[in-house]
């Protein structure tokens, strides 16, 4: 996990200095002198090892403290100048990771009912509703659901605001833009999983035994059909996060993805680094806690 | 060799040839025969036939050029569309019949700009798929086959890759590739090199200034890593096997047991998993070029087309429909061919993703 994240923190850091330019380039060129100070100020004009260790929190930077991602200091931003990183963290972070929430609430929430639905009354009408929903949602991307819902329930219906963020009304079509593509996965893969596990010797024994039938499904099935939806959801939450760049700026949301993307243009490298950095570490968590939640449902598995 | 062992291998060579034939004509005769009954996978089938044959023909499919346009004729609406269109959109909007689905804010056809956008998607979902189905077998089946600690260092990797945040990663690359590669005009250096490749991807695909190839590197950098990891993991189960011990037995090299004994058996699979890849591709394009860091203007990416109409949504929804609507039509294609696929050559996989 540690190397992982090393190793994440170097490519990020070469690939953001590999791009051409500096930060302080411009169309109308700032005098040398001052782009030198600049640079001097932010230890651009040290060598690369340095600024990288620098930004790490390894060595002293030009203002002699450590100050780096291991003291949680992700540094200055560049083109915003009055804010650090940790700031504009900060503030648009909770933003991108509340739609985040909510989307992945909504995938499990409405996936996985779908998909027991439909194994449970397979080749009913029910099985085919929710599989018709399911290859809508896997086949529209957000891309497309985004302004599909704005024009649809908002600007026809009126049913909820055309854009921004705070109000719970303002929450639902961005949610479920975002949500509806891993709802879609979630309620296939329930499924499948759920019309094996039902056909189970176990699942028998519960039922000769004289459980109940909401027993059996909720505490004998579900509980093993779940572990290959379990698998899933790890990358799953990485696509919502990054998919909250797209649905961001569909809904002009203000959160982490438009810092993201303007800054690469402008070459404002600790943003870039530290917003990388950073989601791979959720990326990094989200599959530890699926390895866990796996060891939880599935006794048999043991983790040194 | 002795004569007898060689006699022996002739035998059985032939013996587990025919047999392995006829099993495997059987197999995909099969799969095509389920295939054949499947409406859905027909369906997309067909959606996709056209849409290969809309991006060849394009040059004489649409009406009009998808550069330049005439600034009089900006955000033009027809008049069926907007008596359909909610809104009060014959009020304010410039209604004219020259085009047949509109034009955008530059005056361009937009029905023949999303024929054009056929030749991005599809391009990028077809090298996404070659890129991932031959990296990922070739790394799969050396990780695989060879185990230990190939297999170990090998993993290690794709572990290591597949931790980082892909589209992310995929941003990234692709703000490395257009700067440092775009615009390099230094004979002899590499960036020159790729500059130049680049040139001729996009005059082979009729869309100059393009920038497809640096698309195609993006993709293909993170795409492989699923495929290797499947390929991998049905090798172990494979290599196992009786037959496998069998031909290794009467001397097969490695590159004859991986290429007609375990192949043949692992690329159902395979094609299943590399099909239903193919939207995500299209869909990658579509956000790198939504977010600006796709094709370079004016190539019409349907993501690009998607970004623009968007920010006229208000007044002009047909500006951000027609393309949303060719690219759900797409992947609804790709979707079923896949889940056709993956029903025909494995009944028992039938609804799972």
């Amino acid at each position: 996990m540690i190397p992982v994240l090393i190793f994440i923190s170097l490519v990020t850091f070469a690939l953001a200095h590999a791009v051409p330019g500096g930060p302080f380039d411009r169309e109308k060129p700032l005098p040398a002198e001052i782009k030198a100070n600049l640079n001097r100020y932010y230890g651009l004009d040290q060598p690369l090892w340095k600024q990288y260790t620098d930004w790490m929190g390894l060595t002293r930077n030009p203002s002699g403290e450590f100050a780096g991602v291991l003291q949680f200091k992700f540094g200055p931003s560049y083109s915003s100048r009055s804010r650090t990183v940790n700031d504009i963290f900060r503030a648009h972070l909770p933003v991108s990771a509340q739609l985040g929430f909510v989307a992945l609430c909504i995938a499990v929430g409405m996936g996985v009912p779908l998909g027991i639905i439909a194994a449970l009354k397979q080749n009913t009408f029910w099985d085919y509703f929710s599989m018709a929903i399911a290859i809508f949602g896997v086949s529209v991307p957000n891309i497309v659901l985004g302004p599909i819902f704005i024009l649809v329930f908002a600007l026809t219906l009126g049913w909820f605001p055309v854009a921004g963020w705070g109000t719970p009304a303002q929450m639902v079509m961005p949610a479920f833009a975002l949500g509806l593509n891993s709802s879609a996965l979630i309620a296939r893969l329930t499924r499948a999983s759920m019309l094996q596990v039902i056909r189970e010797d176990y699942i028998r024994t519960a039922r000769a035994k004289g459980l109940s039938e909401r027993i059996v499904i909720i505490r004998h099935a579900l509980k093993n059909a779940f572990i290959p939806v379990a698998t899933i959801l790890g990358p799953m939450f990485a696509a919502l996060l990054t998919g909250t760049f797209v649905v961001e700026q569909i809904f002009a949301i203000p959160g982490m993805g438009k810092y993201f993307i303007t800054s690469i243009t402008n070459r404002d490298y600790p943003v870039v680094m530290g917003t990388t950095l950073l989601y791979a570490v959720f990326l990094v968590i989200a599959n530890l806690v699926v390895d866990i939640t796996y060891a939880y449902l599935d006794p048999r598995i043991h983790y040194e | 060799m002795t004569r007898q062992e060689a006699a022996a291998r002739r035998l059985l060579g032939r013996e587990l040839g025919a047999e392995r034939e006829q099993k495997v004509t059987n197999l995909w005769a099969d799969a095509l025969r389920r295939m054949a009954r499947n409406r859905a996978a027909i369906l997309g089938l067909v959606i996709i036939i056209a849409l290969v044959l809309m991006a060849v023909f394009a040059d004489q499919i649409a009406p009009y050029d998808y550069r330049e346009g005439d600034s009089n004729d900006n955000y033009m609406v027809p008049t069926w569309l907007v008596r359909i269109m909610p809104g009060n959109m014959g009020a304010y909007a410039q209604v004219g019949n020259k085009f047949l689905f509109g034009a955008d804010y530059l005056g361009r056809d937009l029905f023949s700009r999303v024929i054009y956008g056929t030749r991005v998607s599809l391009p990028v979902g077809f090298v996404g798929a070659m890129t991932a189905l031959i990296i990922g077998l070739v790394y799969g089946c050396i990780s695989g086959y060879y185990g230990g600690k190939i297999d170990d260092i090998m993993m290690r990797i794709v572990d290591i890759v597949y931790a980082f945040p892909t589209m992310l990663l995929i941003i990234l690359l692709m703000a490395f590739f257009k700067t440092s590669f775009g615009g390099a005009n230094v004979p002899g250096t590499a960036a020159y090199t790729f500059n130049q490749i680049n040139h001729v991807v996009d005059r082979f695909l009729g869309l100059e200034g393009g920038g497809m190839l640096f698309i195609f590197m993006g993709i293909g950098i993170t795409a492989w890593m699923g495929i290797a990891r499947l390929a991998r993991g049905q090798i172990l189960s494979l290599k196992e096997k009786e037959f496998i011990l069998a031909s290794r037995m009467i001397g097969a090299s490695d590159i004859r047991i991986i290429t007609r004994h375990i192949l043949p058996n692992i690329i159902g699979p395979i094609l299943v998993a590399v099909t239903l890849s193919i939207p995500g591709y299209i869909s990658t394009e579509v956000f790198l070029s939504f977010i600006g860091l796709g094709v370079d203007p004016p190539t019409p990416s349907w993501g690009a087309m998607i970004s623009e109409g968007a920010r006229a949504i208000r007044s002009y929804p047909n500006q951000v429909l027609l393309p949303a609507l060719m690219l759900a039509i797409t992947m609804f294609a790709f979707n079923f061919l896949g889940d056709g696929l993956r029903d025909a050559l494995d009944p028992r996989m039938r609804g799972t993703s």
